[in-house]
């Protein structure tokens, strides 16, 4: 080797060796553990094959899990997507206002997520919280919304909501203040209506901010669960329960490691398709470059 | 956007309304706590304006947990995660930037690895990890997963490669060496790079919650997030206005941070999305 390659090797050798051992490392860790046994002691786990995965088809509370967390996925996605662009349509525009709004939008994205689950936490308390004074002043009854199974999941995707639609506000309004305005400019000159313009002019040329801030979201939705555990411990029965969360019961609260790495499988695996997903949408996103 | 398309008339007020209640409502949860955590519990759902200030509630809280040592433990640890990030960050973009040596695309490729699959969902081997290292419940086991970042040395490569080369010849033709034109020429025209991401790093380890949960068990490495759980599910009674006095706490230096220099983080966060 010339000497800028040894140079460049040199350079890099650090961070790629921290990344060895703490990413790559456990991802080949966590394939090869969910085929052996939970360790006993100091003995080597015994090869087990496929039964750790024969134990997470029989086990509802990951189906319950999977399937919360795809729920949630579709619930917060879709609308924190949608609220993002109105928020930094509004925010970029000559509105009254709006640096307040801008403040307003993005302090839930400084909050850590624990704080802004223990408010959250107090604003769904039975009795005492605000949405119960809210409720119960407008004449409904009272109503137990985290330990009702039906109302519990979707108070999650509420706060998950308010936590990341400021935060890809911001994604939005780097690429809305990168639009030359002579396209506006032209448009107006053609006579282009305005919601002609937002809708084939601008939000075309959004498409692959979109596509980089779904693909943020879908892996968010997986990652996070700091609320989970603050809130509701996947409870009433299993209803929040999301797959991360059910990982750290399993590898935690149980310490069944050998399970665990066979969930997070499943759980890499869902992020190996977003990453996946992300580069076959890629070619589109050139076109619009 | 231009002005050219602002809402005119009805419509504009319309939609200045409906943007005003939106900031409205996304402020609620918090001006409610600011309230709740200011005032004596007995006003803590009881909105009226003659109720009196206090902060006996901040005094109580922190008080009832070691909430200096937790403090301390999150700056120690925000900072030495930063410090590192920036070293190796910068060493690696460098390269990738700048260098061309075997096996260097498929190495970017592994580094990329770490934006889809983060630290966050390999608890269980990295708790292993830092078990078989011998760093369980310390403030390096926190941070040392996410010291190598992937979006730190992504950022600054994009940044470093929009550096002229000429720059870059002069420095060498004067006989400055690969690590003294790193220092000399990129990394001071970066510097607004740093600052982004610094500004993200530090948010993000502030907040980071379930991994340093698994991780310590202990009042000497417990960050202030963690802290918080563990003070605010303990047996202190459910006095929501002393618990809400603790999150407004322990967000409080991200938070004042940010209301003073928001438009700074804002930009910051903007330019860290740029991709």
């Amino acid at each position: 080797m010339n000497r800028p390659a040894i140079t460049g090797w040199l350079l890099v050798l650090p961070a790629a060796a921290l990344l060895a051992l703490f990413t790559h490392w456990p991802i080949v860790g966590t394939v090869w553990d969910s085929f052996h046994a939970t360790p006993k002691g100091a003995n080597p786990a015994p090869f087990v094959g496929l039964e750790n995965y024969q134990v997470m088809i029989a086990d509802e509370v990951f189906w319950k899990s999977l399937w919360n967390n795809l729920w949630f996925a579709l619930g917060t996605i879709p609308i924190s997507i949608a609220l993002a662009l109105v928020m930094a349509l509004w925010v970029n525009s000559a509105m009254r206002g709006r640096t307040w709004l801008r403040v307003a939008f993005f302090t839930p994205t400084v909050l850590p997520m624990i704080a802004v689950a223990n408010i959250w936490l107090f604003f769904y308390t039975p009795q005492y919280g605000l949405l119960e004074k809210l409720t119960t002043g407008l004449g409904f009854g009272t109503h137990n919304w985290l330990g009702t199974e039906s109302t519990a999941l979707a108070c999650m995707i509420v706060v998950a909501i308010w936590k990341e639609a400021g935060f890809f506000m911001i994604f939005y309004l780097a690429a809305l203040q990168s639009i030359p305005p002579s396209l506006a400019e032209a448009a107006a000159l053609e006579g282009a209506p305005r919601g002609y313009y937002l809708r084939r002019i601008v939000l075309p040329l959004l498409m692959p901010t979109t596509l980089f801030v779904l693909v943020n979201a879908v892996i968010n939705s997986f990652r996070l669960v700091d609320h989970i555990v603050v809130m509701t411990r996947g409870g009433p029965n299993n209803a929040t329960s999301l797959l991360l969360f059910h990982v750290y019961q399993v590898g935690f609260s149980f310490w069944d490691t050998g399970y665990a790495a066979a969930l997070t499988v499943v759980l890499l695996a869902i992020l190996a398709l977003a990453a996946i997903g992300q580069f076959v949408f890629l070619d589109r996103k050139v076109h619009y470059q | 956007m231009s002005r050219l398309y602002e809402p005119t008339g009805f419509s504009r007020a319309l939609e200045t309304g409906a943007a005003w209640l939106l900031g409205f409502l996304w402020i609620l949860p918090l001006a409610y706590a600011v309230w709740t955590a200011f005032h004596p519990s007995e006003y803590s759902a009881k909105f009226v304006l003659t109720a009196p200030l206090t902060l006996e509630n901040f005094v109580r809280a922190w008080d009832a947990a070691p909430f200096a040592r937790y403090f301390a433990n999150s700056f120690a640890l925000v900072t030495m995660v930063l410090a590192a990030q920036l070293v190796l960050g910068t060493l690696a973009a460098y390269a990738f930037a700048r260098f061309e040596f075997p096996g260097k695309d498929i190495a970017f490729i592994l580094v990329l690895v770490q934006l889809m699959i983060m630290p966050d969902v390999l608890i269980v081997e990295n708790y292993r990890t830092m078990s078989r290292l011998g760093l369980l419940d310390s403030i390096p086991a926190i941070g040392l997963p996410y010291v190598a970042s992937a979006f730190g040395i992504f950022l600054l490569r994009q940044t470093f490669k929009t550096v002229p080369r000429e720059l870059d010849e002069a420095a060498r033709v004067e006989g400055a060496g690969p690590v003294a034109i790193l220092l000399k020429v990129y990394v001071p025209l970066a510097k607004p790079v740093y600052l982004a991401y610094g500004l993200v790093s530090v948010s993000y380890h502030w907040n980071n919650f379930l991994w340093p949960l698994i991780v310590t068990n202990s009042v000497t490495s417990r960050p202030v997030t963690v802290g918080l759980q563990v003070f605010s599910s303990g047996d202190q009674g459910i006095d929501w206005s002393i618990i809400t006095a603790a999150t407004l706490m322990t967000s409080g230096p991200l938070l004042v941070g940010f209301l003073l220099f928001q438009r700074q983080f804002v930009q910051s966060f903007m330019r860290a999305g740029i991709r």
